[in-house]
């Protein structure tokens, strides 16, 4: 027992040196692309209405005249302290800004998943069940297209339905920010939709996959010879060894959801994350860019080392 | 076969199994017929391609469905009430009613015929609790059981173990255990021994024998290797590129095989490395040659190419198989059919 | 190799895309042939018009026919498209490379690779035009660098294939010079998944080109291609919606046909290890 904890702690510890590498290069890009952007990280950190005297006195405080690697282990700490600097326009803490659309699009993102899975993963079973027939066959296609429209022009297309001919949802906007919570999540249904539908893909192929490897296993050709049901076999049997990999791409999906909503926000006009850093784009509002960057990278790398842990927990065997 | 006076546990009769592929149909089984008497053991004895595994698969009814393949024939099985049922002919659902149950298959690699995420007393449960009604407790309690008669040590542990945790000589007694649980009255045993070492072998094969003297069931017994069928098996039926070119007896095959290839496959073991009337030779035999590929066989009997007492005739059509003595039969040219009994006034 | 083709002609979905991938290049490469009306040309008289005998696919917010657009805007998402697919193929594969075949090269390289991977493609991409300014090239490079890692991380894993197999440790005793070994005897063995990638890239580029113009930070409005047109007209598509529903299915049947040819490929160079995707 005392063996297996060891054995799992230096797992643990081998998979976070692994991430922290990769979260300090991330840095150093972020730090380097808004450098090259802007120029003057000051001006960043301290806004447009810095007078010359403050700008002055701030390179002297933060060592600008020093060199690059110093000025970055400066910006390093304002991070890691929490400051990721002020929004030029919103004039509000990039913390505070990035916070306050949290909401929408992490909903937005939690709503999208389940869509994509309960979609993906029982059209991937019956695909992998039925292989090489006429089901399997409508569902690859169905995939493959799913992974060729592009999000904005689903949304429109959606839109154009459901909201302004049906009149079943709004036609944008996320409800005043006192309306009910219902109400929020009424106003997601369809971004989500367009989010989950086109996401659906990768994990209808991913759960396919991983149904057919597991399905040629021995151990299927055993439960059958048991004389179970075709059924208990496949979801019983099969589903279980099959689940990992299916898990994780579902995992995966979630960070996915991040980048798709940046799109899917813009068209159905949600105050959310990724919709702030367009309009920060188009207003070259740095420090907003630049925090942003910074924290979606974060999670996205935090949820790879999450799902990397799950999986030497769930598979007895994982050699650990 | 050996006392053809009580009714055979299993008859099969002209089976064939064809699958169609790209390259044309591949007849891995064509026209074999055999049968296995309660309480006995009939080895189905050939090499790799000869189709020794289709035979139990198809039997069984597990050929993959991708597979398509064409089967014909018959295989009369009684079950346990005395009803005689056509394994090939009956539906999917009385098929399941007796996998497992009445009819059970271990196969030939123990170390991924288990499934991994379940322990092993999970695994025999399942089976019992599906076919005999049992409750939870009730059907630990005997997956217990059996885990003992298949003498796997400290069996109250270990029943909660996942396959990773056993050894591959211990993964194939929990596979016997399973195929045991229900109290099948046939057992398909395909190479159960081939993937384990040659002591391990010594003490499966001792345990099997146990438990047929033990229970009275059949076993059909699969397998390439002539030393085993010698001391295990009461019958042997022997497959070559998918059909039976002889069938006896344990005792007479040994003692007088009448096919070539027969002859050949004995004279490979190194402790017999002389045919009849051959003085010993120092080397080890041999049979030349290699099976003939499934997609373009000899236009007469299949072994022709590779035997050493062909004549011309062979190479013209396949032999039929002929009965030469009781309970013998063999598909060569060179083999006398058996003379009726001719009773002198 | 003629074998391949063979095999290739038997699946007929895969033929189909081809054959459609065919028709479009046609049609964008010799644009005016097929679509004699002068995409630019306004008539605001005519403008919002439905789909007719004269206008084929109606006429946008300005008048101007859309059938013609589009088939002169294929010229720009294609070109943008193959652009990118080519320079992250190329880049990816030197990567690649790099880090499949050096050793000491191998962790460096994959951890820049991951912490780009890190980035949602979207986001980096609009990032990097951020930087760069919006321009019909900075687009293309700003997706290059986003599909670069992509490419390096498969090339490098079939990369440590080629290398484990023994011709190349004979080669090697043989004391041939790495970059020889490199360019005549690993890289073509590399070529059938680099052909696989460059037809996702393509498709990838293609929605990723749309995306970033549909925002208004990729290309700029003026050059029509696809994403431009959807983005200009929508706020009319509850009027006229053939001016959104046909450059979104020009983009849905390339970037389809794509896939569908990258993944017949796929499959034909992976036969029978393992037919499951």
């Amino acid at each position: 027992m005392m063996k297996m904890k060891s054995a799992s702690l230096r797992y643990v510890a081998s998979r976070a040196g692994g991430m922290l590498i990769v979260l300090a290069i991330v840095a150093v890009l972020v730090f380097v692309l808004t450098r090259a952007a802007s120029g003057d990280p000051v001006s960043v950190l301290l806004g447009d209405q810095a007078t010359a005297a403050d700008i002055a006195r701030v390179q002297k405080d933060y060592g600008l005249d020093k060199p690059l690697p110093v000025q970055f282990g400066y910006w390093l700490r304002e991070v890691l302290q929490g400051n990721l600097g002020t929004s030029i326009f919103l004039q509000r803490p990039v913390t505070q800004a990035l916070w306050e659309r949290a909401e929408p699009t992490t909903l937005l993102a939690l709503m999208a998943v389940a869509i994509a899975a309960l979609i993906g993963v029982p059209c991937g079973i019956v695909s992998a069940v039925f292989r090489g027939r006429v089901v399997d066959q409508l569902f690859t296609g169905i995939a493959m297209l799913g992974a060729s429209i592009p999000s904005f022009w689903l949304g429109i297309v959606l839109i154009q339905i459901f909201a302004v001919s049906f009149g079943w949802f709004p036609v944008s906007g996320y409800g005043a920010p006192d309306a009910p919570f219902m109400e929020r999540l009424h106003a997601l249904v369809l971004p989500a939709t367009v989010l989950g539908l086109l996401n659906s893909a990768l994990i209808i192929r991913f759960t396919r996959a991983s149904m057919l490897d597991v399905l040629g296993e021995d151990y299927v050709r055993t439960a059958r010879s048991k004389g179970l049901s075709e059924s208990k076999v496949v979801l019983k049997h099969a589903l279980r060894n099959a689940l990992v990999p299916i898990v994780t791409v579902i995992g995966l999906t979630v960070a996915l959801m991040i980048g798709g909503a940046v799109i899917t926000e813009t068209v159905f006009g949600l105050p959310g994350v990724g919709n702030l850093v367009v309009s920060a784009v188009l207003r070259r509002d740095y420090p907003v860019i630049q925090g942003a960057l910074l924290v979606i990278a974060a999670i996205y790398v935090l949820i790879n080392f999450s799902i990397d842990l799950l999986y030497a927990v769930v598979d007895p065997r994982v050699k650990v | 076969m050996t006392n053809a006076n009580t009714t055979p546990r299993l008859t099969v009769s002209n089976l064939s199994t064809s699958f169609p592929t790209e390259d044309g149909l591949i007849r891995s089984v064509a026209d074999v017929s055999f049968s296995i008497q309660p309480g006995k053991t009939t080895a189905l004895v050939g090499e790799s391609g000869s189709g020794k595994s289709v035979t139990s698969l198809t039997l069984m009814r597990l050929l993959p469905k991708t597979a398509n393949a064409q089967v014909s024939g018959s295989a009369s099985f009684v079950t346990r009430e005395g009803k005689t049922l056509d394994l090939l002919q009956i539906g999917e659902r009385e098929m399941r009613s007796l996998r497992g149950n009445q009819l059970s298959m271990i196969f030939q690699e123990p170390m991924t015929s288990l499934n991994p995420v379940f322990t092993i007393g999970e695994q025999i449960a399942e089976s019992v609790r599906l076919h005999k009604g049992l409750d939870r407790k009730a059907a630990l309690a005997h997956a217990l059981h059996m885990l003992e008669l298949v003498e796997i040590p400290a069996a109250a542990q270990r029943i909660h173990d996942y396959p990773h945790q056993l050894s591959g000589g211990m993964r194939q007694r929990v596979m016997i255990a399973l195929a045991m649980a229900c109290d099948p009255t046939l057992l398909i045993a395909d190479e159960p021994t081939t993937a384990l070492d040659v002591t391990i072998q010594a003490q499966i094969l001792e345990l099997m024998r146990r438990l047929q003297a033990e229970t009275g069931m059949s076993i059909l017994f699969i397998t390439h290797n002539l030393g085993v069928v010698a001391h295990h098996a009461d019958d042997v039926v022997v497959l070559y590129a998918g059909r039976v070119v002889e069938s006896a007896p344990v005792r007479p095959l040994f003692a007088q095989p009448e096919h070539p290839y027969t002859q050949g496959l004995l004279a490979c073991l190194p402790g017999k490395a002389r045919l009849p009337g051959q003085p010993k030779p120092k080397r080890l035999f041999a049979i030349r040659g290699q099976v003939s590929s499934p997609l373009a066989p000899p236009p007469g009997c299949a072994f022709e190419p590779r035997c050493d007492l062909a004549l011309p005739e062979c190479s013209v059509a396949m032999p039929p198989l002929i009965e030469t003595h009781h309970g013998r039969e063999a598909r060569c040219v060179r083999v006398q059919p058996a003379q009726p009994l001719v009773r002198s006034a | 190799m003629p074998r391949m083709l063979r095999q290739l002609m038997h699946r007929r979905i895969v033929m189909a895309s081809a054959l459609v991938l065919l028709v479009i290049a046609v049609l964008a490469i010799g644009a005016p042939l097929f679509a004699s009306i002068d995409p630019n040309d306004t008539a605001v008289l005519d403008r919002l018009k439905a789909p007719s005998a004269e206008h084929l696919l109606g006429t946008d917010e300005l008048g101007r026919d859309m059938y013609s657009r589009i088939v002169h805007g294929a010229r720009y998402s294609l070109a943008i498209a193959a652009l990118t697919a080519l320079g992250s193929v190329i880049a990816g594969t030197v990567l690649g490379l790099m880090a499949g075949f050096f050793r000491r090269l191998d962790t460096p390289l994959m951890r820049v690779v991951d912490a780009m991977m890190s980035f949602p493609d979207i986001l980096l991409a609009i990032a990097l035009v951020a930087i760069l300014g919006p321009s019909l090239m900075n687009t293309v490079l700003a997706l290059v660098l986003v599909y670069t890692p992509r490419v390096a991380r498969v090339v490098r894993a079939s990369t440590l294939v080629v290398r484990e197999l023994l011709f190349v440790e004979a080669v090697r005793a043989l004391g041939v010079r790495t970059s020889r070994i490199l360019w005549r005897h690993i890289l073509p063995n590399l070529m059938s998944p680099i052909l696989v990638q460059v037809s996702f890239i393509f498709a990838y580029a293609i929605l990723a080109e749309a995306g970033l113009s549909f925002l208004g930070v990729g290309v700029p409005p003026e050059i029509p291609t696809w994403g431009t047109m959807v983005a200009g007209s929508q706020q009319y598509a509850h009027q006229a919606f053939w001016v959104v529903l046909f450059p979104g299915l020009a983009i849905i049947f390339t970037a389809l046909s794509l896939q569908l040819l990258g993944d017949g490929v796929r499959d034909l160079l992976d036969p029978k290890l393992k037919k499951t995707s």
